[in-house]
């Protein structure tokens, strides 16, 4: 990713984050979470969700599988890979640093 | 994911659809059970459709997928117009179909290394030699054994040499004498295997302890080739005896898979040691061999090639020695001074490659000015094309699609042309190519190529098929990707420019017609001129049969009566007319020529021919008397008696004798100075004079030929001319009736005379054939290009001609219209077409026979036959254009 929308790069960072956390979760259960933990702050656009979880999944940082839930439907769950474990602290850092000179900015201007 | 799986997603796209559908259904059942309702999330989400297609952007490889589609647009496209669809095809089809043959050839005879290890650093030696028939400098690569003994005494252990012999036709036998086959051979050094780094497929192969006593090692080792058609791979073949002349051969082993000698265009059967040639081991006059050199690893080539040139010089020098006096100086140095050169040798050495290099290069050449005929075509094809999807390109252009699209888009369908035609022209090449192959030699010494179908000739298709599409394709492509919407779908902005492609496009066809029919007459006329050339004696209804006694030297040497004996039994076969015989049948490609002293004329530098012949030959040949008489029975040539006294002998002299030697004058009773075998001079009187007649070449012109007593001989050819008009039917009978008349005569061959006399122009009617057929397939590729353009031009005018017509324009002048921007190309392209056409002619001189390109018939024949196939592919459009009703012309728009 040479040049992340901010906006983008951050869902994909909040993915990253939450997914080396948890257990394997559906973007449903992703999304609720995301909603928990920012304290009802961070709303995803649940239409962004999707293409940006297929997005990591070509990248190769996450993997999914589909399970078959109690009532026969399908559901695909995700998790972080190893090459995901070690991106997240590469966006980590990209976004302290953006955020970081952001604050810097509305600090001094 | 992975490139994989982007691909794969490519091909199963309604299942990815599938999934992410499921996908997004689950969310919207999570967000249900999670207690908010369906239509708020469902809102909330947004079109499933659209995310789907960004999904779908990201989980498959886009580009792939565009093409893809294209494929099937192109499919569907070419589909629409079968008839357009299937004229490109068969005409590239064609096309590639011959130029994938001609490089299955090139590839076989010139290019494929020998299957060997380390191919490349393997030479062989050559050496210019004067050739006193045609008086040019020619490279020549035979040597005698003694030769090679010097030469691996010269290069000492900076070289591996060996002795590789000629590749000869052998008759041996597994049984009896009267189970002869044949099968091919070679003489190899002992080291030859290990040099070459062969392994035995079964058995041993030779080492040097093979290769030490002349005549003491009668072992031979077969190829896996041989093996497996002769044996069926029986490891038992392994200590089977054949025998060969009279030598019984044990068969030791099995050379590797896919060896088959250093001869490429001949597959070696078995090899056996060099110094089973016992005769010729020390014997320095005898070349029958090329040397090989495989330097060794580090040991820079000029390092090899002056010793190895020193050691000529001086063991020619030596021989020189024993030339008989008066040799002119000249010739000596020229003898002795022979530039010696190494040639790479990893495609092999043959004389097939010599003999064919350039015929194949040439009618490689003429197969590729048909495919550029042929893309020319397509190219047209596709531009008319293209005029009627204008407007769909300019709608593509209106809702987006970008210019690299619309190529890739046409690029696609063009390819989609060229893979079909390339693979059908596989098959054509697949067929054509052995068929070739077994054009090239006699039918009783087939030219045998290993012709496989590998990555070599797969790879050539499929660039080919690149190249060609991107030659047709690309023009095309880029003119219709170019559309401006808003011109295209008014109606155009330059309606002529594609008029210019087109017509540049037929002038080029018009050309490379021109020139492939030229180098096509110049093939043909010297094939006619060369086998129409007088030759001097009867062909039809002879017979030559190839004759010998049992036992080897001076023991299997029979006297003359015992030859007669066999005539005479033969001429008492009912259809049997004539019975001689000769030392070898004329035209055969033996030869012998010795120098003469004729009083009062000073050395030659070229000399006469000699042939051995028994009484009667001259009338089986129907080669006429002009003064004095036949030979005898019993009469002998000049020789040596036991008491070293020259003893005359009797000869027989042709008109260009007569001419050079006795100014033209009748030359019975004069006579002249001949060499002995142990160079004597010997005396010759002259009792007959007889015809020219040709002798070994049908292109040379008809050398003084000297007729000697054929007296006492180990080897010699009845000569049979019968009464049936089918000589060879009689074969069989007369072999056989040899053998029953003295059972230690044996015949090893038969031809018919016409058979021989027609070996001589087996390249010149090869080339003649195949260049005319790739005229003929020219002719018509350009004339259907012709058409198609005509025919378009005319459609695409079919308003203005109503409009002309209403006018009241005169048939005449609306032919005049539609044809004359034709007329103007078809003169354009001839003229290129001629200029090419003599300028080529020069790289071709060496393969022709009596003809020259200025001859105004063989200029004047191309252009007539261009213009009246033009004027015949114009005709229905023209006669359609002048019928345009403006009636309906005008209403139809």
């Amino acid at each position: 990713m040479a040049k992340p929308d901010t906006l983008q790069g951050s869902l994909d960072l909040l993915i990253l984050k939450i997914l080396s956390r948890r257990a394997p979760l559906h973007g449903y259960a992703l999304m609720t979470a995301i909603i928990e933990i920012s304290g009802d702050v961070l709303r995803v656009e649940e239409g962004s969700l999707y293409p940006a979880l297929h997005r990591l999944e070509e990248e190769g940082w996450i993997a999914a599988e589909w399970v078959t839930k109690e009532n026969g439907r399908r559901s695909r769950i995700y998790q972080l890979t190893a090459a995901g474990r070690k991106r997240l602290p590469v966006a980590e850092e990209r976004w302290t640093a953006v955020s970081a000179a952001i604050h810097q900015v509305l600090k001094m201007a | 994911m992975s490139l994989l799986s982007r691909i794969r997603n490519v091909f199963r796209k309604d299942a990815l659809h599938g999934e992410i559908d499921e996908e997004l259904a689950d969310h919207l059942d999570e967000a249900v059970r999670a207690g908010r309702s369906r239509e708020e999330a469902e809102r909330a989400l947004g079109s499933t459709l659209r995310h789907r297609e960004v999904s779908t952007d990201i989980k498959l490889w886009t580009w792939l997928d565009s093409v893809r589609a294209d494929v099937i647009f192109g499919v569907r496209q070419l589909r629409r117009r079968p008839t357009v669809t299937a004229a490109a095809i068969l005409s590239l089809a064609l096309a590639i179909g011959a130029v994938t043959a001609a490089f299955r050839l090139t590839d076989a005879v010139l290019l494929r290394p020998l299957p060997v290890a380390n191919p490349q650093s393997l030479f062989v030696i050559a050496y210019t030699h004067f050739d006193e028939i045609n008086g040019k400098t020619e490279e020549a690569d035979s040597f005698s054994y003694p030769q090679f003994r010097d030469f691996r005494e010269a290069v000492k252990d900076r070289a591996d040499l060996m002795v590789v012999s000629y590749t000869s036709r052998n008759d041996i036998t597994y049984g009896s004498d009267e189970e002869m086959e044949r099968a091919y051979r070679q003489y190899v050094s002992g080291t030859h295997f290990a040099t070459f780094g062969l392994r035995p497929a079964a058995g041993r192969l030779f080492t040097d302890a093979d290769d030490q006593k002349p005549g003491g090692h009668p072992v031979a080792v077969i190829s896996y080739d041989y093996w497996t058609r002769r044996f069926g791979r029986d490891p038992k073949a392994i200590g089977r005896t054949f025998r060969a002349g009279t030598v019984a051969y044990e068969i030791v082993g099995v050379s590797e898979y896919g060896y088959t000698g250093t001869e490429t265009g001949t597959m070696t059967d078995f090899f056996i040691p060099a110094m089973q040639n016992a005769d010729a081991i020390n014997n320095p006059g005898w070349q029958w061999m090329r040397i090989w050199v495989r330097p060794k690893p580090e040991v820079p080539q000029s390092q090899i090639q002056q010793p190895l040139q020193a050691s000529l010089s001086a063991h020619r020098r030596e021989r020189t020695k024993l030339w008989p006096a008066g040799a002119p100086k000249s010739r000596i140095d020229q003898f002795v001074n022979a530039g010696l050169t190494l040639n790479s040798a990893a495609a092999g050495a043959s004389g097939t490659q010599k003999n064919y290099r350039q015929p194949l290069l040439i009618l490689g050449a003429v197969v590729l000015l048909v495919l550029l005929i042929a893309c020319a075509n397509v190219a047209n094809l596709l531009t008319a094309q293209t005029a009627a999807r204008e407007k769909e390109m300019a709608l593509r252009v209106s809702i987006g699609a970008g210019r690299a699209r619309l190529v890739q888009l046409m690029l696609v369908e063009c390819l989609l042309l060229a893979m079909t035609a390339t693979a059908l022209g596989a098959l054509f090449a697949w067929w054509s190519a052995p068929f070739v192959v077994g054009m090239i030699n006699p039918p009783d010494n087939p030219v045998r190529l290993y012709l496989p179908a590998d990555w070599r000739v797969l790879g050539f298709a499929a660039c080919v098929a690149l190249g060609v599409t991107i030659l047709f394709g690309l023009g095309p492509a880029l003119r219709a990707s170019g559309v401006k919407p808003a011109t295209a779908l008014k109606g155009g902005e330059d309606p002529h420019s594609r008029h210019r492609l087109m017509n540049g496009l037929i002038a080029a066809q018009v050309a490379f017609c021109f020139l492939v029919h030229f180098l096509a007459g110049l093939f043909v006329a010297t094939f006619q001129r060369l086998s129409t050339q007088p030759t001097g004696f009867a062909v039809e209804r002879t017979l030559a049969l190839w004759t010998g006694v049992k036992g080897a030297g001076d023991a299997a040497k029979r006297p003359q009566n015992a030859w007669l004996d066999i005539a005479e039994r033969m001429r008492a076969t009912p259809g049997v007319e004539k019975v001689s015989f000769a030392s070898w049948p004329l035209m055969s490609g033996n030869g012998w020529s010795s120098e003469v002293r004729v009083p009062g004329r000073a050395q030659d530098t070229v000399s006469p021919y000699f042939l051995g012949i028994s009484p009667g030959w001259l009338e089986t040949m129907r080669i006429d008397l002009l003064a004095g008489r036949d030979f005898r029975p019993g009469e002998k040539q000049a020789a040596i008696d036991e008491k070293k006294q020259p003893v005359e002998g009797v000869v027989i002299v042709n008109e260009a004798f007569a001419r050079k030697y006795f100014n033209g004058e009748n030359p019975v009773g004069k006579s002249f100075e001949s060499f002995s075998r142990d160079n004597t001079l010997v005396r010759n009187p002259i009792i007959g004079y007889v015809r020219d007649a040709r002798y070994r070449n049908m292109r040379e012109p008809i050398r003084p030929t000297v007729y000697v007593p054929l007296d006492k001989t180990s080897t010699a050819s009845f000569i049979v001319r019968t009464t049936a008009a089918e000589p060879a039917s009689m074969a069989q009978s007369l072999r056989r009736l040899v053998s029953e008349v003295h059972p230690e005569f044996r015949v090893s061959n038969v031809q018919t005379q016409a058979e021989l006399v027609r070996n001589h122009t087996i390249k010149e009617r090869l080339l003649a054939t195949l260049s005319l057929f790739f005229a003929i397939v020219a002719l018509i590729l350009a004339a259907v290009g012709l058409y198609g353009v005509l025919n378009h031009a005319v459609l695409q005018r079919r308003r203005e001609l109503g409009i002309r017509m209403a006018l009241g324009a005169r048939t005449s002048h609306i032919a005049r219209q539609v044809g004359g921007d034709m007329f103007l190309m078809l003169i354009l392209g001839s003229a290129v077409g001629l200029g090419a056409g003599l300028a080529s002619e020069r790289f071709v001189a060496t393969l022709l026979y009596g003809v020259r390109g200025t001859d105004m018939r063989l200029l004047a024949t191309p252009l007539l036959t261009l213009f009246t196939a033009a004027f015949l592919a114009a005709l229905p459009p023209i006669i359609g254009a002048s019928k345009t009703d403006p009636s309906v012309a005008l209403r139809s728009e």
